[in-house]
Order: C-alpha cells, then structure tokens, then sequence
C-alpha cells in the first residue's frame, strides 16, 4: 500500500510544466489535486516514473463568466464549485452534481480537471460536460487546443489529451432563462461511486422540448448519450406516455455492465427509474 | 536504490518545518515516522476511511492522499496541535459524554471532520451532519453516538452568544 518510487517536480508556470513534461517525453503524469492518482499509486495500479507538480500554477483555479461561456479552470476543486454563485447562476447542472462528488475532505482537494482527464466513466463531471456540450481546452507545445466534448471522451479512461497536454480548463455555455436541467445519481452512500447516474439538459420552446440531452453515467466505458431516448423526447411535449417511451428506449441506447454493485438489468432498471424522475421533475417545471 | 528527496518548507502545528523529504512518502507516514504525530491513523490508505485526516490550510484533507513534499508552503495542522491548543476540547468532551469513542481508530479523523462541521456548517442538523461525516468510517459502527455528539456541540454553540462560547468552537 506505499507507492514505487517516482520523480517530483513542482511547476510554477504552465511553461515550466510543459518543458518539464517534455523531458520525460510525454512519460510522466500531471498532479493536479491527487484524489484519485495518489490512491492509484499506493494501490500499485499506476506507477509514473515521474510527477509533475501543477498545484502552484497560477490562474488555473478561476472560474469566470465572459459573454455566453463560463471558464472553469482545470485547478478548480470540487468544494470552490460548491460554493460558486457563478456556477449556482450560470451552470445550475453542475451545481446539482457537485453534492454527489466524493466528501468533505477529498472535496477540498480533488479538482474538475483531475476528473475531466482521468474520464472515470463513474465520475459526475464527465456526464455533466457532455449534456451541457462543452469544451475542453488543453495546452501543449504547440500552444492552445479546443477539444468539442464530442470528440473529448473516447473509451475507458481515455480522452483526446495527447501525452505532452494539459488539460487547463473547460467551457461551458451559460444556462438560459427557461432552461431545463436535472441531475440524480443512484449510490449506496452519497458520496460514493454512483450505481447509475444522469445529467441532463434541454431548452423549452411554447412547451415543447429543444435540444434535449441526456448523459448516463456508470452504465459504459464514458458517459453515454442516449440518442433514441433524446430523438423521442425532441420536438414534443411531455406527458405520461412519452415518458415511457423515452424510457423503453434506454433498452437500445444502454448497455450496462454487471459490476460489484448490480446486475446489468437492475443498472437498466435504475436508468429507467432515474429518467422518469427527471423527466417527471421537467412536466411539473415546465 | 536510494530515495529521492525534495526540500520542502512549511508549518505544522504552528512550527516551521524545512527538511528534505522522500518525495514518495505521503503525508501521514512523514508525521507518523519523522515527528512522532501517531494520532492520524492509517487505515485504507486509499482515501476511502477517512482514519488519516488532517487539516491543511484550514481545510480538511486525507493525509493518505497529500504527498508530504506538496506541503511545500503550506500550514499543517494535525490532532495534536488542534488538541494542544485547546481548539478540539469541546467536541472531545461531547465524544467522551456522548460515548462516541469506542475502539477510538477514527476518532481522530473523524474529530478533524467534526471540528470543520462546527467551524463551517453550525446551522447542520442531524441529516447534514450524516451527510458531512459519510467519507468517516467507524468500523465499530457507532455513528449514532457520534452525531449525537456533534448534534450536542451545534445546539450549544446556537444558544450560546459568540462571546460566551467556550474555546472549543472558536473559529
């Protein structure tokens, strides 16, 4: 349960970080807040030959609203997001995720980036950024890149992040007036890895649904779109059969897998059950 | 092989610290091993129990997972310190009232947490504070005395003016 021995390094400035990252070749591993690399370490299950310290970079934990967008810096931890009035006003679908993201003590320290770039496909904020279409930005040698969250998130634990980038903030476009949100998550203890979650999004034009995105999380390699659930739901107004026939269509958009917590029908189930309350929850709002 | 080492500056529990430290060792062996600080626990050491927190800058972390060298700068405070400055006395007390140290292996985490429920969410109730200590586990499962306990510190510490409280739950 100790580490294998590793290098260190402490980064003051994102070029420092990228000069020192280009030494080990693209061989070394980013330390943001640590919460799920250094558990990684002790368990053996990840053994980098070297750290590059990013904490002490400046400017990477900021969270701003400029025009229609929300910059959220890679640095941010989970409990500045909580208590964000930014977020709370602007991006209100994370601000409902962020409760369900580990406790206390790992909320103090874990930060979105670390999250976005391991792409656990149990983890909140993957689901998050891919119902509301953001963007990832990441820097490398050649300087900036924007990643759409579309190409972003490619299997598991695998993202568009080439091994010389750094993922250094997301992009969210700022929620409009009338628009839906909803996210739920099914866990054992709050807190914990959710068994099946949902984050979703969708605009609301005279009643009738626009956009609509939904993002399950834990029932695949990433978060997964259900696209015939969404292609119902789009264009229409909700009611109690329209529910039910989003919900039967999870048997095509989801194929979960059996894990130590629940069958493969129970995470279809829970799916079922996690959309109808949402969906119920946007009827009664909208 | 030999360790590699990195110097590293920082206060822990209101002393300057400045050694060089094995960049692998994570923060709660360096307290444990290099200054003697045994009341933070090791018990998963995956940041699952909760065993090994401690308070950096104010805010409660798990050792377990904090390199010791990422200390650098930073102000460390650990069961002792709080404890020695008189910080922790009140919750202690409501502890041993309330029968909420059994085996005593999380009582120290689970401590650092309760201290930051009191400093930072007073209005909590018994839900919230279920809530709040659910990354603490007691394997002798005596959670129901625990929240007792901190339930009892919050209700004072509401019917008390700021002035009149005791030293334990100033902020």
């Amino acid at each position: 349960m100790k580490s294998a021995a590793f290098e260190y390094h402490r980064a003051t400035t994102l070029s420092d970080a990228l000069a020192c990252m280009a030494r080990y070749e693209g061989q070394a591993l980013w330390l943001a807040g640590g919460q799920s690399l250094l558990a990684m370490m002790n368990l053996r299950l990840a053994n980098p030959p070297a750290l590059i310290d990013i904490r002490g970079i400046e400017g990477l934990s900021d969270i701003r609203q400029s025009g229609s967008v929300v910059r959220i810096g890679a640095l941010c931890t989970h409990q500045q997001l909580l208590t964000s009035t930014v977020i709370r006003e602007c991006v209100p679908l994370l601000a409902q995720a962020v409760p369900h993201v580990a406790h206390l003590a790992i909320r103090n320290v874990g930060t979105i980036g670390g999250s976005l770039a391991l792409a656990d496909p149990a983890a909140e904020y993957p689901a998050v950024v891919q119902a509301l279409n953001a963007t990832l930005i990441a820097h490398g040698p050649a300087g900036e890149r924007r990643i759409p969250v579309q190409s972003y998130f490619q299997g598991l634990y695998q993202t568009a992040l080439q091994p010389h980038e750094l993922l250094t903030a997301v992009e969210i476009p700022v929620a409009q007036a009338g628009d839906l949100f909803h996210f739920d998550e099914l866990s054992r203890r709050r807190g914990d890895y959710g068994m099946v979650g949902l984050a979703c999004a969708s605009q609301v034009k005279s009643g009738t649904l626009r956009a609509v995105r939904l993002s399950f999380l834990a029932v695949g390699d990433g978060p997964v779109l259900a696209t015939h659930a969404m292609q119902i739901l789009e264009g229409q107004v909700l009611d109690e059969s329209l529910i039910r026939q989003a919900q039967q269509a999870l048997e095509q958009d989801l194929q979960p897998s059996a894990d130590l917590q629940a069958t493969a029908a129970t995470k279809l189930h829970c799916a079922k059950v996690l959309l109808g309350r949402a969906l119920g929850a946007w009827r009664t709002a909208s | 092989m030999s360790e590699i080492t990195v110097n590293t500056q920082f206060t822990l529990n209101g002393v300057a610290v400045e050694q060089a430290i094995p960049v692998r060792q994570h923060l709660v062996d360096f307290l444990r091993e290099c200054h003697d600080l045994t009341g933070s626990h090791l018990g998963c050491e995956h940041g699952v129990c909760g065993a090994c927190q401690v308070m950096v800058d104010g805010q409660v972390v798990r050792g377990c997972l904090s390199l010791a060298v990422q200390m650098q700068g930073r102000t460390v405070d650990t069961i002792e310190g709080l404890s020695d400055r008189g910080d922790l006395t009140r919750l202690q007390q409501a502890f041993l009232e309330h029968n909420a140290f059994q085996c005593g292996f999380c009582s120290s985490g689970m401590l650092i947490t309760a201290l930051d429920i009191v400093r930072h969410h007073p209005q909590a109730d018994r839900e919230e504070i279920r809530d709040l200590i659910s990354g603490n586990y007691c394997r002798c499962t005596g959670y129901q005395a625990i929240v007792d306990a901190i339930e009892s510190v919050l209700q004072e510490q509401r019917v008390l003016p700021p002035q009149a409280q005791p030293s334990g739950v100033s902020s």
